[in-house]
């Protein structure tokens, strides 16, 4: 008899999860303000798997209604599939629901990683952030549970790469990168050790260091990351961007800067170009 | 052990199948039993170059297909004794040529020969890649102009990537740059690129530099290869990029430079 193909698997996934943060008791505030939040970025949520933490009303005696909150949640394409924290009783109110439970406390890396708003890499010409003012705080904070701070403001071009990268080692290229050849470093910072020919292209998430002249392009941040930056051996690059913020070099570049060692970083909207001082 | 040496440039017309056939005969010269492969299918110029255009009966199609024998296919140089050319088909497609079947022809001819040279087709289609999979060395063949050294730059690419030694990973592609039709009076008046701007581009190793001669279109519609000339500097530099391939040590780069006073200076303080 011949065995029978095993019917399923079953493994541990590091999963990126939305939490929604509640932070308050009062529910008609938390559904009044959800739905501002969410009116503002449509189709953000679909039918995506949410958290809930009570860390933060875990004092409280009173027990969300959370059928009537999954209902509301739903309704704005949210899923809620468990809580963390929370006191007993909110969590057995909970689990009568149908929630499932996480364990107490999330482990949170040590150092915060800067904001990384998920646009598709772009190069469109002065990509103006798209400057909506901050709302102001409130009840609750949307966050995914490796603490990438979604900035929800910022329109999504593509929906489908909602989930923040995770951080990946360094990718180091030891030869040169020859024209029509594109590098991404996803997720990680990229370090070039060869020549970077004309009409080559690097991408990272992160930073770039380019220890030998740079003639092709460079692109630092590719997903949105504005604290990105590139250190260049010798500056002869076509095209630098940083989190979309990009310049062409089409007269050249500026003599003090031609061939030298440079960095470049972002302020504000703008690209700065700096001598790297040895 | 024997070798196959891809002649490949990306760019069309900078002098491969000139190269081709000149570093094969140059080869076969210096004892290397030889065989040279046209891989541009279509539009076959090696057997012009060589002269034997009148004697192809069978092409490496054929021979792909398994219509007739490798032996049958190859033909005798009229120069060399060494040197046999296995041409391309005038009438078939490119897509033609699999790489099963150039495989299969490459390991019969390492049975027997110890230098196998392909000439590319320009580009970076499927005739070139095929040309280039196999390769153990490739020379590169470059003119001293900005879109020539560009087409190199990614075929270079291409060879570390994509090549069967890449994607098996064993040891690289061996890179020689070929500069061809240099002419050091146009470099000096800053028409066109100097070899040290071609090298700060490519950064691969200089295997040798052709000058720019009338007597090469001469040798072409003669149906000789240009190292057969006589008296002629274009057969002096071909011979060279022979001998540095075989391994002679201080050969001197000759031809870089309009003034043959400072000759000997430019060669010690360049590479």
């Amino acid at each position: 008899m011949a065995h029978a193909e095993p019917a399923f698997k079953l493994k541990i996934a590091n999963l990126s999860l939305f939490v929604l943060y509640v932070n308050t008791t009062d529910m008609a505030q938390l559904k009044n303000q959800l739905d501002t939040r969410v009116n503002k970025t449509h189709n953000f949520f679909s039918n995506t798997p949410v958290a809930l933490d009570l860390s933060a009303i875990a004092n409280s005696n009173i027990s969300p209604d959370f059928a009537d909150l999954m209902s509301f949640m739903l309704d704005h394409g949210m899923h809620a599939t468990g809580v963390i924290g929370g006191s007993t009783e909110q969590r057995e109110a909970a689990v009568q629901s149908g929630l499932g439970l996480f364990p107490d406390t999330i482990v949170k890396p040590t150092v915060k990683t800067a904001p990384i708003p998920t646009t598709a890499p772009s190069i469109t010409p002065n990509a103006e952030k798209n400057n909506a003012p901050e709302l102001p705080e409130f009840g609750l904070t949307i966050e995914t549970n490796n603490s990438n701070v979604l900035d929800s403001d910022t329109q999504r071009q593509n929906p489908v790469s909602q989930v923040p990268p995770t951080f990946r080692p360094t990718m180091i290229i030891n030869k040169p990168v020859r024209t029509g050849q594109r590098i991404y470093a996803e997720g990680s910072n990229l370090v070039v050790l060869g020549v970077v020919n004309a009409g080559a292209e690097l991408i990272a998430d992160g930073d770039i260091h380019i220890y030998a002249p740079l003639r092709g392009r460079a692109i630092a941040g590719a997903q949105g990351n504005e604290n990105a930056r590139i250190f260049v051996h010798s500056l002869e690059a076509e095209l630098i961007s940083v989190a979309g913020c990009f310049k062409v070099f089409e007269n050249g570049i500026p003599e003090n800067l031609r061939g030298k060692p440079v960095q470049v970083h972002l302020n504000g909207s703008d690209l700065i170009i700096q001598p790297l001082l040895s | 052990m024997s070798k196959v040496i891809v002649v490949t440039s990306g760019k069309g017309g900078v002098g491969k199948t000139t190269t081709s056939a000149s570093f094969s005969s140059g080869l076969a010269l210096r004892g290397n039993k030889t065989v040279v492969i046209d891989f541009d299918v279509g539009l076959r110029n090696l057997d012009l170059i060589m002269g034997c255009e009148r004697r192809v009966v069978y092409d490496i199609i054929n021979v792909i297909n398994g219509e007739v024998t490798l032996k049958q296919a190859l033909i005798k140089d009229k120069n060399c004794d060494n040197l046999y050319i296995l041409p391309a088909s005038q009438t078939r497609d490119k897509d033609a040529l699999n790489l099963e079947g150039v495989e299969r022809i490459l390991n019969e001819l390492k049975e027997s020969f110890d230098c196998i040279v392909c000439d590319s087709p320009a580009g970076i289609e499927s005739g070139a890649f095929t040309a280039m999979y196999f390769a153990d060395e490739a020379l590169v063949v470059t003119n001293p102009e900005v879109s020539s050294v560009r087409d190199s730059d990614r075929i270079l690419g291409i060879l570390a990537a994509k090549s069967k030694r890449a994607v098996d990973g064993l040891d690289p592609v061996k890179e020689h740059l070929l500069i061809t039709r240099y002419d050091p009076k146009r470099v000096e008046a800053g028409e066109m690129l100097s070899v040290t701007d071609i090298q700060e581009i490519l950064r691969i190793p200089l295997i040798g530099v052709i000058p720019e001669s009338e007597s090469v279109l001469q040798a072409s519609n003669a149906g000789t290869p240009a190292i057969h000339l006589d008296k002629s500097d274009v057969a002096e530099a071909y011979r060279d990029v022979v001998g540095r391939f075989m391994g002679d040590e201080g050969l001197p780069m000759r031809f870089v430079t309009v003034e043959k006073k400072s000759f000997f200076k430019r060669l010690l303080g360049g590479r």
